[in-house]
């Protein structure tokens, strides 16, 4: 199969894709005025009877921080999911940086490794590779999927160790290494591909609370350097601080999308408030 | 170190305790005495068959652990056609026996594709396709064993089916199976025997020739048991040591 990857993936006109990253101004009512890089259109996705994504549309733009929330079971990582093709929407479309993820058809495949190569996943349970060193995890993505030579890739790779801030641990099993700098691995690993977007799917819940906020630093870090975020979470302190928009679901559907201030101070919806009283009770 | 391997020489210790006190039947051990010459020609004579056991069964466990990891791929695809693909065939080739395999082998295959095949490949053939249905799910259920999360983990960072398989699943995957993958070396040694009935100068073939010349079976087939003992004792500390040595960079 040698078509290449333009003509696989159809490039598509979208509302507002014409301006650049540098003007992208995030906006308080989710009306992105920046290029767009993520647009979702009425995306469905049911399992069984069970609808997990009922109709859910959401733009991000290029350089925004968008930390979604809500009760378990509101389709939070079933969305973020159908972002880099883990999840295929029953209905409705996504489009990464203009150009449709399509799971199905010719090319489909290839299509799909191009668009994860621009879309970085982090993990709850990190999902590092048991089998291979800290420095291997790291690499074998640049090295097989973006071409790199072992020199290039390690280069690399020790760059964004010092970034997540271990870089005396390259040399390690995943297993000698605590929770928090697993997943700051795991963020390494997927900076490694220096992706166009970072998706988080509640990437502190599987950690003991004392190795929450290193993880949490890195991100805030990512985020300050400009990086496009798609978080779930429910650390709402973290939200407060770096979220340009807080997306609040619930039984699969967007019901707010605000600024965190406005989400935080004066939920719209009803729902939005039990949710928020729910979570910062404790 | 755990106590096993004095374990396993004391059971090798009461099998030959038993053997050589014989319940009482009148042995005639010099038949296999290596304190007489003829006692040691026909020792070498037995123990001569081992470079064709070990050359028969390493050669079909090979062959056999390639086609079983191409049968089990097909398996775990989620279309519903390769899936058959494997089914047909384990359940095909697991409802051979050994045996009839082995004549099948070597005294129709000649027939069928108008080729003469020696004793020592109809053996492995019939060895290696025997054994390539057990390690085809073998190998399926080591690889269904592998995390969702590790596969998605792969996926997202742009790798394609070869390389997650070669580079994720497949590394971790073998790591698991080694255990049955040594029940099934050990379990080919002991099969090849089977292939005595064609010819083959294994231990067993061997053992055999040598009783129809002394009339001794109880002495030469107990020295045949003490060899394939040995032997596999041998084989299964191996890979043990195979399992330390390759679970222990994880840790």
């Amino acid at each position: 199969m040698f078509s290449g990857n333009v003509f696989v993936m159809e490039p598509i006109s979208i509302p507002g894709a014409s301006g650049s990253a540098e003007n992208a101004t995030p906006s308080p009512d989710g009306e992105p005025i920046g290029r767009s890089l993520v647009t979702l259109e009425r995306l469905v996705k049911r399992y069984g009877d069970f609808r997990a994504l009922d109709g859910v549309s959401l733009e991000v733009s290029a350089g925004e921080r968008v930390v979604v929330c809500g009760p378990s079971g509101s389709g939070k990582s079933t969305l973020i999911r159908c972002i880099n093709g883990l999840e295929h929407p029953d209905e409705g479309r996504v489009f990464v940086d203009g150009r449709a993820v399509r799971s199905r058809g010719r090319g489909a495949t290839r299509a799909l490794r191009t668009l994860r190569t621009d879309v970085g996943m982090v993990f709850q349970q990190f999902n590092l590779f048991p089998h291979l060193s800290v420095l291997d995890n790291l690499t074998l993505g640049p090295m097989r999927a973006r071409g790199l030579s072992r020199p290039q890739a390690e280069a690399l790779a020790h760059g964004y160790l010092k970034r997540v801030r271990i870089p005396e641990q390259a040399d390690k099993f995943p297993r000698q290494l605590s929770g928090g700098q697993q997943q700051r691995v795991a963020i390494a690993r997927s900076l490694c591909m220096e992706p166009k977007l970072m998706l988080f799917d509640e990437p502190t819940s599987a950690l003991d609370p004392e190795m929450i906020a290193e993880v949490l630093d890195v991100m805030s870090e990512l985020a300050a350097s400009g990086m496009t975020m798609l978080v779930v979470t429910h650390e709402m302190g973290f939200a407060r601080r770096v979220a340009d928009r807080i997306v609040f679901m619930d039984a699969g559907a967007v019901v707010e999308d605000t600024v965190p201030q406005r989400f935080f101070e004066a939920p719209a919806s009803v729902r939005g408030a039990a949710f928020l009283q729910r979570i910062l009770a404790h | 170190m755990n106590g096993y391997p004095n374990g396993r020489l004391l059971a090798l210790l009461g099998v030959s305790t038993l053997a050589l006190a014989g319940c009482g039947a009148d042995l005639k051990w010099y038949v296999v005495s290596p304190l007489t010459e003829s006692g040691r020609a026909n020792l070498l004579f037995l123990l001569g068959g081992l470079k064709y056991t070990l050359l028969l069964s390493l050669t079909a466990i090979a062959i056999s652990v390639v086609i079983g990891l191409l049968v089990a791929l097909p398996g775990i695809s989620q279309r519903a056609p390769l899936r058959a693909i494997n089914r047909v065939y384990v359940e095909l080739v697991r409802a051979v026996p050994v045996l009839v395999l082995i004549l099948w082998v070597y005294y129709g295959l000649p027939i069928v594709m108008g080729i003469s095949v020696s004793v020592f490949w109809a053996g492995v053939i019939a060895l290696a396709l025997s054994d390539s249905a057990f390690e085809a799910e073998i190998f399926r259920a080591g690889i269904q064993s592998i995390d969702r999360g590790q596969i998605e983990a792969a996926d997202s960072i742009g790798l394609g089916y070869l390389d997650r398989m070669r580079y994720v699943v497949l590394p971790q995957a073998i790591r698991r199976v080694l255990p049955p993958l040594g029940n099934q070396l050990v379990y080919m040694l002991k099969m090849s025997s089977l292939v005595s009935i064609i010819g083959m100068q294994e231990l067993t073939r061997r053992a055999n020739e040598l009783v129809t010349a002394e009339y001794r079976p109880l002495e030469i087939y107990t020295v045949l048991v003490l060899e394939y003992l040995l032997l596999i004792l041998i084989v299964s500390q191996g890979v043990r040591w195979m399992e330390r040595r390759m679970t222990a960079s994880e840790r």
